[in-house]
């Protein structure tokens, strides 16, 4: 209560010139990004630092957010990549055994400017009807001087997200080890959200996490058991250097895994194109259909663009998923080499656990080559 | 997949009558069952012995058998209709157990009868105890950990392996005597000990303690694909250790991190992939709060209470989802209604909260014992959608009718911090959220309470604000900022001044949000709203763009069910909205039931999920603007408004809010009588214990008391002495003094009942009732004949004539219903009420006039004759239907069975024969009486009644039973040559009437007396005793006479189309 009392406002400008007020959390100042929303009702600290949402500024559809704080072992990051963050009401006395912290230090320590008490819902239904679109969150009111508002709207408009791979991928080699060493695994850090290092270690793999940019010279100097490319942000189509070393990668014949990003470059490294979604998947609530099983799946999703599945080349890789509702690309199975990707998280934090089994498939596929090696 | 080709005919089984724990969301699931399988094409039977039903309704199945729900009766409904197949999840524990039953004896097997949705299998592990428990290990899903012992030894040893505290509960005592919490082992040797020796057969199970941990639901769905969702998590309120259905509820799940959730919803998955429910199942789960420890408390393989819930707070209809996966389609093949893009097989996100608050009857069972435990007391439930947890409860407590419009209760408020405090370290009660606001408001903090009742600090903290924001209220200008933020948190106008001893600044209009299963991800079209306070108007969006051109009218429903008003109410909310649409109108719903069928969000053109005060129902009707609004079908909630909506200048469909009142207002309501030239029971308004005295000497004892303005016989008494009246305004006084007494001449005589409709010219009775307990027994408690067995020619045509009067000079337009009292051979008007009743859908249905069709349509300018009936009473069948109320007294400790003037039913069925034994036979099984034929017999009866109790006892003697009597009727009875047993009083030491209901000689008990309620009195005490032992207690002399163990002739089926 006396946080929206002493609270100071806030604005949402979007691209197309309507202003959102509301109230200021988290830092102060001015923050452009890429609107959009999810729909994820639990997990926003996963959420927050999941590199994938770099460049954008993610508003939370579900209204009370901060319920339950932040703690340190709940980050699929060190830090928070979101350029802004939106909800209807944060929780200032928030209540877990777990909480460490309230959203709102956390906000602060990022750096990441947070907008609150605005109509979330009708935001949400304007970013459906039109698609996702650039905004701006500031502090600074806009609507005092029409000249400083033009100004942010050019700002705004001008906004794209850019050089995002880069922007989040480590520089650095770091190595995992699990209890007992069972497999080796190359992860390519695009960006990566920690649990899917964690499912890979949790099954005896020792994770080499590797930059976005490694050659497949330096992979194969490693002799991984497997190659596992990770989810990460932005346009798919912009890394071009990164999809040229796939194609080069996926001729080691090691059992490769790919997730989200990974799943788009590895199918942009074969040929296939992506596209952008209106509004994108972002929620813990997406029906996904295992066409093999006629199972249908509920996921977690985060991911503005998607695999253009008729552009896959039949003789290549085929369609191994779909989206129960818009019927887009959410898996690739390839024919020639032992490589199946999915475009939705298996490895959940936030979300369903519902489709970690592809991590045991992604296992049994290491074993499966030990086992000829053998013969 | 798509549908079995196995399947061609399907029975359905209702869940009967409604009592605690199994109300109307059974309806409403059976209801859309039965919809869901005639779209398929297949045919339906349904059996349900409860007549107030929307799923008993002719559209509603191929075969209707409203009969007794026994295992005889539906063995014989399936030897002569031989279905395939039988539904078995969506009649509640009711339909399940019966299922059950006829999977396990073979019957089904036999007659080539499939089981749908759960299999024998399936019901056996989540039903039995040790399955279930066995079930769970094998998957690794943790049980709370318990241990049958028989020795203080093995209690100690077990304790030490599952850690304290632990439950005692020793094996057969009655309400857990002898049990407790041990939190070492010094208590535990205690009351182990105790246990064991109090336990018949000695033992005690010993049973970790969990409670104040969190309580946390998860509804599931699971198709024969194996394709798993979970539609919706709740947590309650209050922790472990009150009942869910007496828990105020908040979906989703708040206080769970994305950890804890998933940890849960992948256990619900684990849970529902191993029972292999094909449909819809209910998880409920203790997790601790300061861990990640979890325990599976329950699992419940069918449609429930909570998948109601889950339904209406998500917008994704289970039952119908269910249904279609019983016959064979898969979560992926169906469509997802809502958006009609997307399919079943997804998960809803909410972007709003939603709150359950339970409903309990103890405003009308004052000496219940308020406690809440492991057993469920509410009759009924509110629901409330908004867009923070304080908006939310802010409508919900609103919505339950309690007289407050905010979390203040004015006991509370008055009461010394130190007593509340005591009340809070006391077991929990029905008002404990009214309770801890008030030590919110007194300054107490947050840990203090937390650490006192467990509630989640995260609940506290929200209450606290609403504390803060009264507080901000009352200090200073009321701004418009602060009004707008008090909007914001839920509050009315009227209550923000009151806290604000100021105007409100400016008025601000609520809009509306659609429920839409997807927070805003895809476009959706239901026409399922709720309101708040920004600035986008969604309903008004989806009116613009969908106008049609038709005329819109509101019909407004009848809130939470309670005791006097139910199910019916309903029933016929739902009617007049089908017929409007019929007529060419938009009907749109208002209410705030989630376990009803008129809050389907696809029966109206358009659903307003809000409280049903004045200002709410306001802005749905400025969002509307309708071109009239419908009251007299929800009971006295929707009437209630009457008067507000009218001068408003809104347009009251049907008799006029100014006759309204002048049937509820009393010396309007003398002036019409005399004016039509009706009698009725001589009576005067009193406002002291002096003046109610004088009076009712003047009158001659017995007489009736009761406040003005009651509802289902609300805190009503026959007082048959100077000391009764002086008690009685003593209570009465002490509440509201402000609220005059009526007192009126008690006639013993016969009760008749007629609900007639009226066109303002001509009117029809279908049917005159007439009740086998003498006037003096609520009209909603006694059985009730149709039709009318023992009145003479006269008589029948002064009712007709009376009704005629009445109807006429109160210019109804639609509905009215009349109680008359017939007395010494004299039809005296007991009750006007000009609306929809009790008794309107069993009248409909065994008369087959459909009354709400006929009433909605004269609102609309037909007459009787248009619609082809004539003026008067319908012609009789040739058959007979009793209605027998039903009551949840085992559920509700402490409350005096003797009826009265109060009602105490909670529900009611129908049984329909060739004659009146028949008939009386059906309805008493259907309503669970176990009839014997032989056995014992303890009357315990007031003086004035022992002469009528010769006949009585004779005719029990004469069958064979033994009688039994305390010394004085035991002596009167003997002189008139009755052989009757002699047992002592309670007062008179063991062995005593207590001891003798306990020894299993009894079976039936005659217990009528001069006082009642007062748990302490012998009486109460004998007839709770009768309750727990399940013996059939007889309470009203003429029930007594009545009980047709004379009879016993053989039932015969009758099917109800």
């Amino acid at each position: 209560m006396a946080l929206i009392r002493y609270a100071s406002p806030a604005w949402l400008v979007l691209a197309d010139g309507q202003i959102f007020r509301g109230k200021s959390f988290g830092a102060t100042g001015t923050a452009i990004g890429e609107v959009v929303f999810t729909t994820s009702m639990t997990g926003y600290q996963e959420t927050l630092t999941d590199p994938s949402y770099y460049g954008q500024i993610v508003t939370q559809t579900f209204p009370l957010i901060g319920n339950y704080g932040v703690n340190a072992s709940d980050f699929e990051s060190s830090k928070s990549y979101v350029n802004g963050y939106i909800v209807r009401e944060w929780c200032d006395k928030p209540s877990n055994f777990r909480c460490e912290d309230t959203i709102e230090n956390f906000l602060k320590q990022n750096q990441i400017i947070g907008l609150y008490h605005i109509d979330t819902r009708r935001l949400t239904r304007t970013l459906r009807e039109a698609g996702v679109m650039n905004g701006a969150i500031t502090t600074e009111n806009p609507e005092e001087n029409p000249e400083t508002l033009e100004n942010l709207l050019k700002q705004i408009r001008a906004y794209a997200v850019i050089n995002a791979v880069e922007s989040v991928t480590d520089s650095e080699r770091h190595v995992y080890a699990p209890e007992e060493k069972k497999y080796q695994v190359v992860l390519f850090d695009f960006g990566y959200k920690r649990n899917i290092r964690q499912e890979l270690v949790n099954r005896g793999c020792e994770v080499i996490v590797v930059p976005a940019q490694t050659s497949p010279e330096e992979i194969r100097e490693l002799h991984p058991d497997g190659i596992m490319l990770s989810n990460g942000p932005g346009n798919p189509a912009e890394n071009t250097q990164i999809i040229e070393n796939l194609k080069e990668i996926a001729k080691l014949q090691i059992p490769i895994f790919g997730i989200c990003l990974g799943h788009q470059l590895m199918a942009l490294a074969h040929g296939a194109k992506t596209e952008k979604l209106k509004y994108g998947h972002r929620g813990a609530n997406q029906p996904v259909i295992d066409l093999a099983s006629g199972r249908t799946y509920v996921t977690s999703q985060n991911h503005g663009y998607a695999v253009v599945g008729d552009s896959l080349d039949p003789a290549i890789a085929e369609v191994s998923h779909i989206n129960a509702n818009d019927r887009t690309c959410e898996g690739v199975r390839y024919k020639k080499i032992n490589a199946f990707t999915v475009q939705f998280h298996p490895e959940a934090h936030g979300g369903p656990l519902d489709t970690a089994y592809l991590f045991d498939e992604f296992i049994s596929r290491m074993q499966e080559n030990f086992r000829k090696e053998a013969e | 997949m798509a549908l079995r080709n196995d399947i061609k005919k399907v029975l359905v089984i209702g869940s009967g009558p409604i009592i605690i724990g199994q109300a109307a969301e059974f309806d409403y699931a059976g209801a859309q069952a039965c919809r869901a399988l005639k779209q398929e094409g297949l045919e339906v039977v349904l059996i349900n012995s409860n007549p107030a039903t929307i799923m008993t309704d002719k559209a509603m199945a191929d075969k209707i058998y409203i009969e007794p729900l026994t295992l005889d009766v539906v063995k014989r409904v399936i030897e002569i209709e031989k279905p395939d197949s039988v539904l078995s999840t969506l009649g509640g524990q009711t339909g399940l157990t019966l299922s059950m039953q006829l999977a396990e004896e073979g019957f089904l097997d036999s007659h080539h009868v499939k089981l749908l949705g759960a299999d024998p299998e399936t019901i056996h592990k989540a039903e039995d105890r040790q399955a279930f428990k066995d079930t769970m290990e094998k998957i690794g899903e943790p049980c709370i950990p318990s241990k049958v012992v028989e020795t203080v030894e093995d209690a100690v040893n077990f304790a030490k392996e599952i850690d304290y505290p632990v439950i005692v509960r020793p094996a057969f005592t009655l309400g857990g005597t002898g049990g407790g919490i041990a939190y070492d082992e010094a208590q535990l040797r205690d009351i182990s000990t105790n246990g064991l020796r109090l336990s018949p057969i000695t033992q005690v199970l010993i049973e970790k303690c969990i409670s104040g941990w969190k309580e946390i639901e998860f509804e599931v769905i699971r198709d024969r694909k194996g394709n798993v969702i979970t539609v919706c998590s709740m947590e309650n309120f209050d922790p472990v250790g009150v009942h869910t259905g007496d828990s105020i509820v908040i979906a989703p799940a708040v206080t769970l991190s994305d950890r804890e959730y998933q940890m849960l919803r992948t256990a619900s998955l684990n849970i529902i992939s191993e029972l292999k429910v094909e449909g819809g199942c209910n998880c409920q789960f203790a997790l601790h709060p300061e861990s990640m420890e979890y325990a599976v408390i329950e699992v419940n393989p069918r449609v429930s209470r909570s998948s109601a819930l889950a339904s209406k707070a998500t917008g994704y209809p289970i039952a119908k989802v269910a249904t279609k996966i019983a016959v064979g389609y898969t979560l992926d093949e169906i469509m997802n209604q809502v958006t009609g893009k997307t399919y079943a097989c997804f998960e809803p996100a909410l972007d709003y909260v939603v709150i359950k608050f339970p409903k309990w009857a103890f405003d009308k069972f004052v000496y219940a014992k308020r406690t809440l435990g492991t057993q469920m007391k509410a009759t009924g439930e509110v629901m409330a959608i908004g867009t923070s947890f304080e908006q939310a409860i802010m409508k919900a407590v609103r919505s339950t009718e309690l007289g407050v419009d905010s979390m203040n209760m004015k006991k509370y408020q008055e009461m010394p911090i130190e007593n509340i405090l005591e009340l809070l370290q006391g077991s929990v009660e029905d008002e404990r959220s009214f309770q801890v606001f008030a030590a919110l408001k007194k300054g107490v903090s947050v840990e203090k309470i937390h650490e006192i009742t467990m509630i989640d600090e995260w609940f506290l903290e929200k209450l606290k604000n609403l504390v803060e924001l009264e507080d901000w209220l009352a200090d200073g200008e009321l701004t418009e900022e602060k009004y707008l933020l008090a909007k914001q948190y839920g509050y009315l106008d009227r209550t923000i001044e009151r806290f604000s001893g100021q105007k409100c600044p400016m008025h601000k209009n609520a809009v509306y949000k659609m429920v839409d299963t997807c927070a805003g991800e895809f476009k959706a079209e239901t026409p399922y709203f709720y309101s708040t306070y920004d600035d986008e108007n969604e309903a008004e969006q989806f009116i613009a763009r969908t106008d049609t051109g038709k005329k819109k009218v509101i019909v407004f429903g009848s809130g939470p069910i309670r005791i006097g008003q139910g199910i019916e109410f309903d029933y016929c909310s739902v009617h007049c909205v089908w017929t409007l649409k019929e007529l060419g109108y938009e009907a749109v719903i208002c209410n705030n039931n989630p376990e009803t069928v008129s809050t389907d969000f696809d029966t109206g053109d358009r659903l307003y999920f809000d409280p049903l005060t004045p200002e709410d129902v306001d802005n749905i009707i400025e969002t509307e603007k309708p071109y009239g609004v419908v009251v007299q079908f929800g009971g006295q909630t929707a009437i209630k408004l009457t008067r507000h909506l009218a001068d408003k200048g809104v347009k009251i469909l049907g008799t006029s809010a100014d006759n309204i009142d002048a049937a509820e207002d009393r010396e309007r309501f003398d002036e019409l009588l005399e004016k039509c030239g009706i009698p009725r029971p001589e009576g005067f308004t009193v406002m002291t214990t002096k003046e109610a005295v004088k009076v009712a000497e003047k009158l001659g004892y017995p007489v009736l008391l009761r406040p003005s303005y009651v509802l289902g016989g609300q805190n009503m008494i026959i007082a048959h002495s100077e000391q009764d009246v002086v008690e009685y305004m003593g209570i009465i006084t002490s509440h509201m003094i402000e609220n005059p007494v009526l007192i009126d001449k008690y006639m013993m005589g016969t009760e008749v009942e007629v609900d007639a409709i009226c066109d303002g010219k001509d009117f029809l009775i279908p049917g005159i009732m007439e009740h086998i307990e003498r006037a003096g027994v609520h009209s909603g408690d006694s059985i009730s004949i149709y039709p009318a067995q023992n009145l003479s020619k006269k008589i029948r045509e002064t009712i007709i004539e009376y009704t005629r009067r009445l109807a006429l000079a109160l210019e109804v337009i639609g509905l009215v219903n009349i109680q008359y009292v017939v007395y010494r051979d004299e039809v005296y008007v007991i009750e006007v009420n000009p609306r929809s009743s009790r008794t309107v859908p069993y009248i409909s249905k065994v008369t087959g006039i459909p009354m709400v069709d006929i009433a909605t349509k004269i609102m609309f300018g037909a007459t009787l004759k248009d619609l082809g009936y004539e003026t008067g009473l319908h012609p009789e069948g040739d058959y007979v239907a009793v209605k027998v109320p039903v009551f949840s007294f085992e559920k509700l400790q402490d409350v005096d069975t003797m009826l009265g003037p109060e009602m105490k039913s909670t529900g009611e069925c129908l049984g329909i024969g060739r004659n009146f034994e028949d008939a009386l036979l059906k309805g008493l099984v259907a309503a669970g009486y176990d009839l014997k034929r032989e056995g014992g017999l303890l009357i315990s009866v007031r003086n004035s009644e022992k002469k009528e109790m010769i006949r009585i006892a004779d005719k029990f003697s004469r069958m064979g039973f033994d009688l039994y009597a305390t010394s004085g009727t035991a002596s009167y009875l003997n002189r008139n040559m009755i052989a009757t047993n002699t047992v002592r009083k309670i007062s008179e030491g063991s062995p005593n009437t207590l001891d003798l209901l306990e020894s299993g000689k009894i079976h039936y008990m005659i217990s009528t007396s001069a006082k009642g309620r007062m748990p302490a009195r012998d009486s109460v005490r004998m007839r709770r005793k009768s309750v727990e032992r399940s013996i059939c207690s007889l309470t009203a002399v003429d029930t007594a006479m009545h009980s047709p163990m004379y009879y016993c002739p053989k039932e015969r089926l009758t099917t109800w189309n």
